[in-house]
């Protein structure tokens, strides 16, 4: 089928993204207490997150949940609205609101086929109404909607186009929800969890359509996942959040291979991995945090075996660890230029790009530091 | 609920020499149909599964395929419209202290009483959603202490609180956390609580039904070495439900593989995951995405799952089969030992009277006595 699903990302990475969130931050009230007492908590959802997706490229967005990954799509599809930062489309800022000329290019897919398609509809009508309500019906609307349902592997489609949703399996109810998104001919796919749904034997199915649209109709899609290995497959570019930031991004089979954030390597430690030779060892443990009271500094610090003084201190700076890699964390930072940001402590060097601490005497005397304050 | 009765061989005391591998759950020929007459559902068709004693079964299949129905079945927890329409389930007590007799009981035909003995104190549950298995309205002391005062009369209120401390320690929690409801706690602190409670009385049989599917990955690994962990120590058997075969292949000592209400394949897990025999199995090992080395184009499973109310002929998979042959539109296969090894596979493939596909014909590693030195080891990813 889709032989680019495996391909390296061979488009150029820097040509400029069709859509972009920049710096995009969304706080949610929190009801507390009751009667005279109640009052309202922030809840930290997405802090500072940037993402471009780029056409002919799948990005995935990797988190556990709670992590902040639905709520960065929602703002990219201005579902909701950021309360800080800029949604930008071909490098201009979206206008406030949802006008209908951003939802004919961005479009999402969401993560529950059983819920998304409304139960006494035909397949036909969820497919006809976005094309009458962007007046693309065009003459021969029966053609369209065949050739939507041909594109996403439905046929044959005038049997599907008289089905209801309870009659189709979950993998060809996803498929509809897919077309129903294609049928504005939009630029931006938001694909949000669009397997996890499913069944296990046909998730690649689904996986498999979506690199194709990506390569045959140059699509850019946004993959939001939970699932670590799903995202080294499809995506050329692995963007992984934890506790509403963006940890560390970086081409996809890079990211897998050489995860340079300690999180991203907790991640990779805990997936189930059937080649793996002895039982594995966690890189860590815990739970998120609250993200009502996040922690000071670097979110991670209360998890992360190598966290030193300065990350409970000050949140760590985009460190560029490699061509296209990113990674949020103090232990990529020149030691001298810690000492500076820090005012203090002096640090062992990583020993390379990746950081393979041999010291463990140093790292667990660090590892005490952020108790104290 | 009662079964039409069928006698294979009578329950009651059966002599034989205790072994580590005796087993300790024997399900035999169990089939449930979901309604009655001419619209029923077979569910569940003729099953046979084993799980012996320490052993963790790992019961592997797509929804659909009825591998919680089996395994409620079993342990008499299904409800109407489900109807258990035939075969045994017996479950073997431990070797008492001469190590002669083994009491037997055949669940699907034990009274209230004999089951209300068995429950939870020789074989208990661990269901997928634990904010819906704990009662909401009471802390989980209480609950634990419920559960103790109905088993273990003799136990004071102060040594069920102690017991319900020791119990919190066991999975990772603090047991001031006792005092908690259950929405007061996370995802994973929930599941640890009813695995504590499903190891209360010390059963010897614990059924896990996607017990992690619900869970992060990080929490889902703690979850599971603690699991294990325990398993070592206390020695209880498990038949881990899931559909997540990458996770039971690393977890499990022996899979089996469900498909449309039947067994597909039995085999141990690294035999299973290195050489797979029937193609369903070989598909399925096929739907995970690798963690290394190159990124390959994967398909996955033609198709999608059948309807129970409309199942294929013959073999139930041929429609997604790119083996199939013109027998397996016809016949139905069954569950039979394959050649030499200590291993079952339900597939006209393997008669004798087909070629068998070089994928479906790799060497078992369980064949090869010692595994031969020939891989090098991988290099851990993740440094400590």
């Amino acid at each position: 089928m889709s032989l680019a699903a495996a391909q390296p990302a061979t488009q150029p990475v820097s040509v400029r993204p069709v859509l972009e969130g920049r710096g995009l931050t969304k706080y949610f009230s929190v009801k507390r207490g009751r009667g005279m007492f109640s009052g309202h908590d922030r809840l930290f959802a997405v802090e500072q997150v940037s993402v471009g997706l780029a056409a002919g490229t799948v990005t995935a967005l990797v988190g556990e949940s709670g992590s902040g990954k639905t709520t960065v799509a929602r703002m990219l599809a201005k579902i909701i609205n950021p309360d800080a930062g800029n949604v930008l489309l071909d490098g201009e800022p979206v206008p406030s609101g949802r006008p209908r000329s951003y939802a004919r290019q961005v479009q999402m897919v969401f993560q529950d086929p059983f819920a998304s398609l409304n139960p006494v509809h035909r397949v036909r009508y969820d497919l006809v109404r976005p094309l009458r309500i962007h007046h693309l019906a065009g003459e021969d609307i029966d053609a369209t909607i065949a050739d939507l349902l041909r594109r996403v592997a439905l046929e044959p489609p005038a049997q599907f186009a008289t089905k209801f949703p309870h009659e189709l399996s979950g993998g060809q109810r996803q498929r509809v929800a897919i077309a129903r998104a294609l049928s504005v001919r939009p630029r931006v796919l938001l694909a949000d969890e669009p397997v996890s749904m499913l069944d296990v034997s046909i998730r690649l199915g689904i996986l498999n359509l979506l690199a194709d649209l990506r390569d045959r109709e140059h699509l850019a899609i946004l993959y939001v996942t939970h699932d670590i290995a799903s995202a080294r497959y499809l995506a050329d570019t692995i963007v992984v959040m934890y506790a509403g930031q963006v940890v560390e991004a970086a081409p996809s089979a890079r990211l897998t291979d050489n995860p340079a954030h300690p999180y991203t390597q907790l991640l990779l430690s805990a997936a189930p991995d059937p080649d793996r030779v002895e039982p594995p060892s966690l890189a860590g443990r815990g739970a998120p945090p609250s993200l009502i009271a996040p922690p000071s500094g670097c979110r991670f610090h209360p998890r992360c075996p190598h966290a030193m003084a300065i990350c409970s201190a000050k949140a760590p700076p985009s460190v560029t660890v490699a061509t296209g890699h990113t990674a949020n964390c103090w232990l990529h930072v020149d030691p001298a230029q810690r000492q500076v940001e820090d005012g203090s402590e002096p640090a062992p060097a990583p020993t390379d790009g990746m950081f393979q601490r041999p010291a463990a005497a140093s790292a667990s005397a660090d590892r005490h530091h952020p108790e104290e304050d | 609920m009662s079964p039409a009765p069928r006698s294979t061989s009578p329950p009651g005391p059966v002599t034989s020499v205790p072994q580590a591998s005796d087993p300790v759950l024997e399900i035999r020929d169990l089939s449930v149909d979901y309604g009655f007459g001419a619209d029923a559902v077979h569910a569940v068709v003729g099953c046979d599964v084993v799980l012996r004693r320490g052993q963790v079964l790992g019961l592997a299949g797509e929804s659909g395929s009825g591998k919680s129905t089996l395994a409620m079945a079993a342990i008499r927890l299904l409800r109407a419209p489900g109807v258990i329409t035939g075969g045994e389930v017996l479950f073997h007590s431990a070797p008492d202290a001469a190590g002669g007799l083994h009491e037997t009981i055949d669940l699907l035909r034990a009274g209230d009483a004999e089951l209300r003995r068995v429950r939870w104190s020789e074989i208990s549950v661990v269901l997928q959603s634990a904010l819906n298995a704990l009662n909401p309205v009471i802390t989980i002391g209480a609950q634990f202490a419920d559960l103790l005062k109905v088993h273990r009369p003799e136990l004071t209120e102060s040594e069920r609180w102690e017991r319900g401390v020791q119990l919190m320690e066991m999975v990772g929690m603090t047991g001031d956390r006792l005092r908690s409801y259950s929405h007061e706690l996370s995802g994973g602190m929930r599941q640890r609580a009813m695995i504590a409670m499903a190891l209360a009385l010390e059963p010897q049989v614990m059924i896990l039904d996607e017990p992690t599917t619900a869970l992060d990955v990080v929490t889902q690994r703690e979850i599971l070495e603690e699991l294990m962990g325990l398993r070592d120590r206390l020695g209880f058997a498990a038949l881990f439900i899931t559909h997540d075969l990458s996770l039971l292949v690393e977890l499990a000592d022996e899979i089996v593989v469900m498909y449309a209400g039947r067994l597909m394949e039995r085999a141990a897990a690294a035999s299973l995951f290195h050489s797979p025999r029937v193609p369903y199995t070989y598909g399925l090992l096929h739907c995970f995405p690798p963690m290394h080395g190159e990124r390959r184009p994967m398909e996955g499973i033609p198709g999608s799952p059948p309807d129970l109310r409309a199942l294929p002929s013959g073999c139930a998979f041929h429609p997604r089969c790119p083996w199939a042959m013109e027998r397996c539109r016809k016949e139905t296969p069954a569950l039979v030992g394959l050649d030499g090894s200590d291993r079952e596979a339900a597939c006209w493939l393997h008669s004798g009277e087909a070629t068998v596909p070089a994928e479906l014909d790799l060497p078992d590693p369980a064949n090869r006595g010692p595994q031969p030195a020939d891989e090098p080891p991988r290099v851990r990813r993740a440094t400590r």
